[in-house]
């Protein structure tokens, strides 16, 4: 497991490296658009206690903010990389030319990839009377790590709770008193080769990766208000080329799963079924989508346009009513996929059924009231949190990944590689494992 | 019509895509990046253009005929503002000082007007003028109407001294105003003679002062032993004043004078150099008589 996370860790040191001078920039890699902020921390890390002023995001200020039309990213995907890497590029250089000021850090998110949720448990008996780090850390390392298949790469793996002998739901077990110390952990595995292909991207773009997140959890972290991510819910980020679904309790993320399924398929439904360009399918759905019809759509006309010099096929119209009959299908569906993932991950049995609905998907019209017919009651459509210096025109829904990603490289939560190494699996030869042998016998 | 470019063409795929996609070119994005590194901006918008002026200027002035070019163009533009008619300065106003000592500072100030103000170095000219024995002051400024002004003030004559250089006028401190050619060109002044007489003129002026009824008979004063003051009368008498007090003795003397005529008698020195007990020298008739007195 050791060799696994070392890349990982890199990336830690990576974003330390960041932190320190300050400029950081965030990729947001989607399939209908590229989002790149530029942060700048100001080095007033928040109290350790607590939440700290402005709910612990004063450390950092947006300070350039960029979105370029994505090519070559198909279900959260890299499908072109020279493609991909050219629109990488256009986000980046305006974003640091709104910034007036060169990144080199970059921490990325994606939505496809497949993820993978796994639980997993662990359980030691505690060395000492009291539990310390090097407990924490056997314990997270005893955890049996399930065979994700060949191929496939760790993306998260947070504890999320600390069981010490009959007590559980602890949050730092350190320094407490007790035998037997059990922790659950979550870990999320992705497709490998999704993984280098955007760091290749980041590489040739001259930048170094920082971090990578799934951004089904960075939308949930943006998206979700505190009391929703500690009792519970579940955000739904409904991008263009898939929607991740993300599960919060008690401020972990203990379940994500995507959807390959997006606002883009809306919009090639609409292409295909009025027989217009994607673009044009594209500005209509913007325009007039919508999910409920109601008696007035049928007469509201939509011109669909053209330019192909025939004036009968230029001057065709089509009923709001009509395009609502084609978009209702394909949202139906998605949603009937995300309550599918739900249901696998037994959301029904939590204490909370919140239901967040973000991303640029779900500012079509009269979503929630389909959504909360299809996943339940407690359905509502969140925007990100409000970050110092976010542009106007990135507070939207569609930004909530972005937002989000922000919010985790200011305070990032702690993976599994953030905790120490247990000694025994340290190098034979190793200095600190002689300086623990010298404390455990001494 | 003719088919210029086939649309299929490579070039103009390639010229569509890119009027579609607006991704910077790998080289612009790295000059860019260069471009917003902190360093390079400060090298190109400091220290490039400080280096490029700064090395033009030197390289211009490491040619000699630039150099003196330079300079000349220097000289010659401080030479047009200094000979403009505004600071031609015309001519000299002596105020405040007789006939004579005028006559002097024009004498010891040799400008040939006009001059322009510039070229006036007005601090050695009133070390000059300072420095000449009648002045005891001096202003010297160029006022208005370009008129190099000196206002003078002399030194008035208080004294006359009697010394090794003949006769010389002494101001009331002590201060040479200059030569005196006979004693009767100031009749009204006192004379003082003596070792140190100088330094001790106000006193000698204090004692004059107080002289009333004996002026007529009044030689001078002289200084003995740089120390205090003899008045010498006519007819060879003398009164030896003390070191302290020298006034208020000399109108001692001037009392008894008056109560029993002391002066008038024969004799040759009063010594009040113990005030309290004052002794006189007599004459030699007197002397003589007083001896005869004392063997009847």
């Amino acid at each position: 497991m050791i060799e696994l996370y070392e890349s990982q860790r890199a990336m830690r040191n990576m974003r330390k490296a960041a932190m320190q001078r300050g400029v950081v920039a965030i990729l947001d890699v989607g399939s209908s658009k590229i989002a790149c902020l530029v942060l700048r921390f100001d080095g007033s890390d928040p109290a350790d206690d607590g939440i700290g002023s402005l709910a612990g995001q004063s450390g950092f200020r947006v300070i350039g903010a960029a979105t370029t039309r994505s090519r070559g990213v198909k279900f959260g995907e890299i499908s072109s990389m020279g493609e991909t890497e050219r629109a990488i590029r256009t986000a980046v250089q305006a974003a640091q030319k709104m910034a007036g000021i060169r990144v080199d850090h970059v921490i990325v998110c994606f939505s496809g990839a497949g993820p993978r949720s796994y639980g997993l448990a662990g359980q030691v008996d505690v060395m000492g009377v009291t539990v310390d780090e090097q407990d924490v850390a056997r314990v997270l390392s005893s955890c049996d790590v399930p065979d994700f298949g060949f191929g496939r790469e760790v993306l998260h793996a947070q504890p999320v709770n600390f069981a010490l002998d009959h007590r559980s739901g602890l949050d730092d077990p350190r320094g407490q008193i007790g035998n037997e110390l059990a922790c659950d952990m979550h870990m999320l595995t992705v497709d490998a080769q999704a993984i280098q292909n955007i760091a290749h991207c980041v590489k040739r773009c001259d930048l170094e990766l920082a971090g990578l997140a799934s951004s089904a959890y960075a939308a949930g972290v943006s998206a979700l208000v505190e009391d929703e991510q500690e009792l519970g819910a579940a955000c739904i980020d409904m991008g263009g080329g898939s929607t991740g679904v993300s599960i919060f309790m008690k401020k972990h993320m203990i379940f994500a799963d995507s959807v390959r399924m997006g606002g883009d398929h809306v919009t090639s439904d609409i292409s295909m079924g009025l027989q217009v360009p994607t673009a044009t399918a594209e500005r209509i759905k913007t325009f007039y989508g919508g999910v409920v019809a109601t008696g007035m759509d049928d007469r509201e006309m939509i011109e669909t346009g053209g330019e192909t010099g025939d004036w009968e096929h230029d001057r065709r119209t089509v009923s709001r009513a009509e395009l609502i009959g084609i978009m209702r299908p394909r949202v139906e569906e998605i949603l009937e996929e995300v309550r599918g993932c739900l249901d696998a991950a037994g959301f029904d049995h939590l204490p909370s059924q919140q239901i967040v609905l973000t991303g640029g998907a779900s500012q079509i019209p009269g979503l929630d009231g389909l959504a909360s017919r299809i996943l339940g009651h407690q359905v509502r459509l969140g925007r990100p949190l409000r970050v110092h210096g976010l542009p106007q025109a990135a507070t939207g829904p569609g930004f909530a990944g972005a937002v989000g990603l922000s919010l985790f490289a200011a305070h990032p939560q702690d993976e599994w590689w953030d905790f120490e190494i247990p000694v025994d699996k340290y190098p034979a030869r190793s200095f600190k494992r002689a300086v623990q042998w010298f404390r455990d016998n001494w | 019509m003719q088919q210029v470019s086939p649309p299929n063409s490579p070039r103009a795929r390639k010229r569509k895509l890119a009027s579609h996609d607006p991704a910077p070119s790998r080289l612009k994005y790295r000059i860019e990046r260069l471009k917003l590194t902190p360093g390079f901006r400060f090298a190109t918008r400091v220290l490039l253009p400080c280096a490029l002026g700064f090395g033009a200027v030197s390289l211009w002035f490491a040619a000699e005929e630039n150099r003196n070019a330079f300079n000349q163009m220097i000289v010659d533009m401080r030479e047009t503002v200094e000979s403009r008619p505004e600071f031609q300065v015309k001519l000299m106003a002596v105020d405040g000082a007789s006939a004579g000592v005028a006559e002097q500072i024009r004498a010891a100030l040799p400008i040939d007007f006009p001059v322009s103000s510039f070229d006036l170095d007005l601090g050695k000219m009133h070390e000059t003028v300072v420095n000449m024995h009648a002045v005891k002051t001096a202003q010297i400024r160029v006022r208005e109407g370009n008129i190099l002004q000196i206002q003078i003030e002399e030194r008035v004559p208080a004294v006359l001294r009697r010394g090794d250089r003949g006769l010389e006028l002494l101001d009331d401190t002590g201060a040479l105003v200059g030569p005196a050619q006979t004693r009767s060109d100031h009749v009204m002044l006192p004379v003082i003679a003596g070792d140190g007489a100088h330094d001790a003129v106000p006193e000698a002026l204090e004692l004059y002062k107080v002289t009333g009824p004996l002026r007529s008979r009044l030689r001078g004063f002289e200084r003995m032993g740089a120390r205090r003051w003899d008045v010498v009368l006519d007819q060879g008498q003398r009164i030896m004043l003390p070191e302290d007090n020298a006034v208020r003795a000399f109108e001692r003397t001037i009392a008894m004078d008056q109560a029993i005529q002391m002066l008038s008698r024969d004799l040759i020195v009063v010594d009040l150099r113990l005030p309290q007990r004052p002794t006189i020298r007599m004459g030699s008739d007197a002397t003589e008589a007083l001896w005869a007195a004392k063997q009847e």
